[in-house]
Order: C-alpha cells, then structure tokens, then sequence
C-alpha cells in the first residue's frame, strides 16, 4: 500500500517550508505522475478534415486571387507542421473588399428588410452548429487551443453569438426606443489569434444584424476558421459582399484602418497597436472601438469557497494557455490564507494536462505562436531576475511546437513587469492584501481595466467590492464567463465600447 | 481549521467537467480492474440470508470465473447478522468483511444499543463498520453529540476499521456534507462514506469531490489520511471511472488504492465484467454470460 509521496517542487526548499494558519500544517503534495493509472491518448479524429493547400482572400462574395500573389503559411503551433498557405492581403485587395462592401452595402443590404437580415444570420447560425465539430478541431489545430476548450467554448459560443443577434436584427427600434437607429455602413473589423471564430462572430452578427457591412481581417497566425466561416457565410447565400474576409498580416490591418470607404473599425488586440489605431481613426473621423489588453484581478477574500477559488484562478489564467484579455493574471488572495491558497494552487497546477491539443484530456495546449512563446520567455525570465519565487508545472512537454509551462510567481509587487504587463500566456503572479481596501486599491492600481474577479462566500462584500473596481467585467464567485447576451468591454487602457448584449449593437449603430 | 464554505456553482462545474475525461482502451482496463479491487460488493437487504451470503463471498473473491487476472473485490458489505456466514465463506481469502452497523440505515437509536451492535459485529469477525451518523442531531446543530457517537462507535469497534456514512442526501447542502466530514475525521473515521444507499440522492460526483477534497484537506493538515468510500446508485462502468478521475486528480495516483478508496456498489460489478470482457473480445456479451451471485 503506497502512501502519498513527498515530492519536491520544483523550489523545494521555499515551498517546503509553508506553513498556514496555525503553524502546523506540513505541505503534503503527492507524485503528480505515479502512474497508477494513466490515461491512454484520447485523440479527436481530423482525418476527414479537408484542408485545401491554398485559401484565397473572401471579396465581394467569391474566393479571389490576391493581386500581388503572394501567400504565408498557417501551422499547427503544436508541431509547428504547415497547414495551408494563406493569401496576403495587400493594398489593392483592401480597396477591393472594402468596395464590394460598399457596393453591398448601397445595393443590398441597407435596403434588405430587418427580419431578411435575421434569416441570413440564423443561417449562419445553424451552419456553425452543424460543423461545429470540424470547426472546433480546425480551431484547435491552427490556434494550439484544447478541442476540449474549442469544442465546448469557441464554437458553441460563436454560434451564440449569431443566433443571439439575429433576434435583434428585427427590434432595433424597440432596443433604442425614440430613436431611429440606422447603420454606420462599411465596418472595418480585426480580430486577434487567442479565440479567432469566437472574435469573427462576435465582431460580425452585431454589425450585421445593425445593417453594415464588413470586412473582417483575421489575425496573422489562425485565419482558417474564419476562411471556413467564408465558406458558410457563401453557403448561406448572404448577397455577395456583404460580408468580406481578407488575410495577411498587421501591415493589412493597418490599410484597412485608414481605407477610403469605411464608416467605422472595430478592433481586438493589444493595447500599442489599439492606440496606433485610435490616432488615425481620431484623424479620419471614424467611429471606433476597441477592445485590448487587460491585466485582471482576481481578489480572495479569506471567507471564499477555497476550493472552487483556486479553480476559478486556475480557470482564469490557464484557460486559453492564457491567451485571454480578461484573464485573471494577478491574483490578491488575502494574506490570512495566503499559505493555504498556494499550497492548493501549486497541487492543482500539477494535475493541468499539458500537451496534444486534440486530445480530449488537455486542459493546457500549445502556445500560438513562437514570437509569443518568446515574449512569454522574457518576461517570466524578468520575474524570477526580479526576485519572485516560481513554481511551475513537472510535466513532460512534447517535443516539437510552442510549449510554456503554467507558472506562477508569489513574492509579486505591483512594481514587477509581471504584475504591471500583460503577459498573455499562461503565467500568474501572487500578490498580498490585507484588508477589502487595499485589494481594492491594489486591483484598480494598473492602467488596464477589463475584467476582475471577487471571491467571498459573503453576498454583500462581493457586491460592494465589484461595484468599487473599475473593470469592465466583474465575475463574483466564478471567472471567464461568457454569454452573447452580456456586455463585455474595458475601461481606461483595456478599450472603449461594449460587445455582446444591447450594449454590443450600439458600436454599429447611429441612433439619435 | 476555520470552516470552508463551499460553492455550490463552482464544484458541480469542476465535479462535470472531471465526468467528461475520456477514458479508453488500456486505461480503462486499468481504470476498470482497479474499480473492482476497490469495490466493497454489497447486499442490504432485508431478505438476504446466509445462503445468499455465501454466494455473494464467492463472486466477492473471484469475480470472473473465465478470467482468473481480474482481482478480488476488496470487501464484501452486509448486515451484522450475517457476518458469521460471510466469515465461513470468505476464509483463506484477502477479502475483508464491513458490515453496517449502528442502526443502519437511520441511525435513531439509543448510542448503547449502536456500541452493542457495532461491537457484536467485530466479535463475529467483521473487520470494517460502517455506521450511520445520527442525522437529526447533526441538521438540528448538535455537533457535539455526533461527534462524540462516531468516537464511542470508534473505541468500541477497533481494530476494525470504521467508516462514517454521512447520509449526504439528508444532509442536502454540500456545505453540511464538508462540516459533517470533517467532523467525522476529527472524530477518527478511517473512511467518510457518502449514503447508506437506502436514500436518494446517493453518490454524486459533487458529494465526492467534495469530501475528497475535505479528506485531502484534513490530511495535509493533521498528516492523518482517511479515506472516501461512495455508495448508492453507482451501477455503471463509467461511474465507476469517473469517481476514480476524481480520486486521481484530486489526492493523486497514491490514493487509488483500497486503502484510501471504496466503491460500495451490487450491480456495478457485473458492469464491469461486461465492458473487461467487451475490450477483451470486442464485442458485447449477454448478461446471461455474467453470473447475478
């Protein structure tokens, strides 16, 4: 009969020596891979995918050659294998799909009836659902994510989405009540590589349901589930250029931005290029959102649910590799159960399975990109040169791909990097508080303002905690959380405008 | 330790998410082999009698007649009077005897007639009482009271081994079920165990996680591991593997053991012996091919 082994972390010395409450307790973490049992791979299937070798840019309703020929490759960051080459966009294929968008826009679709407009976005609705398996694996492959997280997330919720706004499209009068709202035209919208289908349809059924038209260019490294939505949208028989996806990298976004033609630009991403974006689109006199980074509190009171605490942090760092704006990155965890708090922060880590995205068990996969992993690299390196205390996750990493083991720091000052920059990988750092005002201070002390999370088992105190954090989001008792129905943006240096719910049609809509 | 309140929303999710890992092939061989030497084979019934005692000890020791691999059961489960046909029956094998005792399955008797039931138990050779808490003392706030029940049952009954059955149907809040687990190990349970299996709900997979996740708690804080044994309404093999993810990715691989684990359970087995045999062979067989010992 084995009895639990002590296993050094990998700090041995540091974590050893916890101590909680009373003093008495040992830290008692067992084997993380003692394989009494192991699980044998659990591979979803992507045999039948068919992937073309070249995907061409989506304008004016066909699938059209890019005028300078050229194309990049789109790999699997989990074996950095080439999927398909993916046309780039250049300067004369934006002007192209921003006229089709235009000319759709004149001809078509401002004069399409609402409810026609709901019929073409249930369409596209039910066409997600129905592939939603192959567009969760395509997802998974070209992304890195979990097909657990892309299956049961991305998708599901990209369908969402549509269904959710072609209820809209049909009460617009009735959202804005003595107004007549009208469409801003020609929507300009790019999108990020962290959840690309789910930010395709979150960026595309309010615009359409408000009566624009777009042009979407997704981001650099995961275009192929929006050029597969191409292909639905095509299928659903939208009137040709109604809506438009062109690939390519930041120098294509950057032409669509400042395109002759467009009414208004919608964009997800970091915060540097957000406010690049904000000064030419101040010039154009264009309308504007913007949705980017974050750097997210999640606060512990020390009457929480410990349990599902941990798991809420764990879910809102590790979630997405961490690829997530909103992600939980900095955790306040009230000094009183500060020891308690890492100790079953540390064991929970060690049971994340990390590796193959397509096997159903993972719960952590490849980071998207090298260039990311990169960044990920130097500033968890800043961290420990900074004096933090590491701890990271024992299992064995695949060999080819991008891989980053889930970390987090304790010992974290808000003066870090890591608790002032948005890592965007899976990389948590631990701070202390000591009483609700200081979380509050210590939560609202950075320049982004996305999302927070509060957890206390007491109603009152989550209330008025949330109600005193200037975050966009607040998640009491869970975290990363989504549902089309709910407004989600940021405040201060996270972004302006709101996506999802009412709020999320306003953006696309001049109602006076 | 200060009481953890429990979330309600937060561990059913984690408790689902657990039930989705995917378990095939050698790993559920594996998975499925280590359920049955986990499993206490039960009969609670109020017609069981010596005879049919005997021929659930034989399945008990030897589940698969056609396949000598799979193990023994880890015990067999059953009323105090007949723990003498169970000891007959089960000599010369490593099959333990639990036998249910302190007025199973309601728990509402006076504590003399429980210590005098528990402790004719362990004289007729049982080596494991599960007994009931008294429920009513425990909702209406008498934690002492229960506390002190489980420690006179636990001095009566030693050297057996005691489980505690919670009853967390009746308890109903997964915040009664972490206190009330917590108060049995502090009052020197060997195992916390869900139901009597006369209630429903029975075994959940949020009951379980929670007090396994009491039961790791109270380990890292006192050094002592107790174990979880869940009963009541566990009737398939995929039940079964799902209570074992939860063991493994809660305490960890060291605690799927019978030492730190039981799965009380009657049909289950013969579940399981299909679906052994089923990736043995490849295809499903009759239950006709499964002995109903």
């Amino acid at each position: 009969m084995a009895t639990p082994k002590r296993v050094k972390p990998k700090k041995a010395a540091k974590i050893r020596t916890l101590t909680s409450g009373n003093g008495k307790a040992r830290l008692l973490v067992t084997a993380p891979s003692a394989s009494v049992w192991e699980y044998a791979p659990a591979p979803e299937g992507h045999d039948y995918l068919k992937l073309r070798d070249r995907y061409e840019l989506f304008i004016g309703g066909k699938f059209v050659v890019p005028k300078e020929r050229r194309y990049f490759p789109t790999i699997n960051p989990a074996n950095e294998r080439t999927l398909a080459h993916v046309a780039h966009a250049g300067k004369a294929d934006v002007a192209a799909a921003v006229n089709a968008a235009r000319a759709a826009y004149d001809r078509y679709w401002r004069r399409c009836t609402p409810a026609s407009r709901a019929k073409y976005l249930y369409r596209i609705a039910r066409a997600i659902t129905e592939r939603s398996r192959e567009l969760a694996v395509l997802e998974s492959m070209d992304g890195g994510k979990p097909i657990r997280e892309s299956r049961d997330v991305d998708i599901p919720l990209a369908a969402a989405h549509f269904f959710y706004y072609a209820g809209w499209a049909d009460k617009l009068e009735w959202a804005f009540p003595n107004t007549q709202p009208q469409p801003l035209g020609v929507a300009g919208q790019i999108i990020p590589w962290n959840f690309p289908l789910l930010m395709a349809a979150w960026k595309i059924a309010p615009a359409l349901a408000c009566g624009n038209t777009v042009v979407l260019k997704p981001a650099e490294t995961t275009p192929l589930t929006a050029l597969w939505l191409a292909e639905i949208i095509q299928e659903a028989d939208l009137p040709p250029g109604v809506v438009n996806i062109i690939t390519g990298g930041g120098e294509t976004g950057a032409q669509l931005v400042v395109q002759p033609g467009v009414d208004k630009i919608a964009f997800t991403g970091s915060t540097d290029v957000g406010k690049q974006i904000a000064r030419e689109c101040a010039r154009l006199q264009r309308h504007l959102t913007l949705e980017l980074g974050g750097k997210a509190a999640n606060i512990i009171f020390d009457d929480a649910a410990l349990d599902q605490a941990v798991e809420g942090i764990i879910n809102g760092i590790f979630f997405n590799q961490g690829h997530v704006c909103c992600a939980g990155s900095r955790l306040l965890v009230q000094e009183s159960v500060h020891d308690l708090v890492i100790e079953k922060l540390y064991r929970r880590m060690q049971t994340l399975r990390v590796g193959e995205p397509l096997d159903k068990n993972t719960d952590v996969g490849a980071i998207n990109s090298k260039a990311q992993l990169q960044k990920i690299e130097s500033l968890a390196a800043s961290g420990e040169e900074a004096g933090c205390t590491r701890y990271e996750t024992q299992c064995a990493l695949p060999q080819r791909g991008f891989w980053f083991r889930p970390t987090f720091f304790t010992g974290v000052a808000l003066s870090h990097r890591i608790a002032r920059e948005e890592i965007f990988g899976p990389v948590l750092s631990v701070m202390t508080f000591r009483t609700p005002d200081e979380a509050v201070e210590k939560a609202n002390n950075t320049p982004y303002g996305l999302s927070a999370g509060v957890w206390t088992d007491k109603g009152s105190k989550n209330f008025k905690i949330a109600s005193q954090l200037r975050a966009g989001v607040v998640w009491g008792n869970t975290f990363n959380k989504f549902d089309p129905s709910s407004p989600f943006g940021g405040y201060k240096e996270s972004g302006f405008g709101r996506e999802g719910g009412l709020h999320g049609l306003r953006p696309y809509l001049a109602a006076h | 330790m200060a009481f953890v309140p429990v979330d309600a929303v937060g561990l059913e999710e984690r408790a689902a998410q657990l039930g989705t890992r995917s378990i095939k092939k050698q790993a559920k061989v594996v998975g499925l082999r280590l359920a049955i030497a986990c499993m206490d084979l039960t009969t609670l019934e109020g017609k069981d009698t010596p005879g049919r005692v005997a021929q659930l000890c034989r399945k008990a020791i030897t589940p698969d007649t056609a396949d000598e691999t799979v193990p023994a059961v880890a015990a067999v489960c059953i009323y105090p009077n007949l723990v003498a046909a169970a000891k007959q029956a089960l000599r010369n094998s490593p099959v333990k005897i639990a036998s249910v005792a302190t007025a199973f399955p309601a728990g509402l008797a006076p504590l003399d007639v429980k210590l005098q039931e528990a402790r004719e138990a362990v004289a007729a050779g049982a080596d494991e009482i599960d007994m009931v808490i008294d429920r009513g003392a425990f909702l209406s706030g008498r934690y002492a009271q229960v506390a002190q029940e489980i420690a006179a049952v636990k001095s009566t009954c030693q050297p057996a081994l005691l489980k505690v059955i919670l009853e967390t149907g009746e308890l109903v809040t997964y915040d009664n079920v972490r206190r009330a687990s917590w108060l049995a190990m502090e009052a020197g349970a060997d195992f916390i165990k869900t139901s009597t299996g006369k209630v429903n709900p029975a075994a959940t997979l949020p009951v379980a996680l929670t007090m396994l996740e009491a039961a790791r708690d109270f380990e890292s804080r006192t050094g002592r591991a107790v174990g979880v044994k869940v009963a009541g309404g566990v009737r398939t093999a995929k039940q079964a593997l799902q209570f074992l993810v939860l063991v493994k990715e809660t305490r960890g691989d060291a605690y799927l053991d019978p030492q730190y684990f039981r799965i009380g359970a009657s049909s289950l087995l013969n579940d399981i012996l299909m679906q052994l045999v089923k990736e043995r062979t490849g295809a499903y067989q009759s239950e006709d091919y499964f002995t109903k010992d």
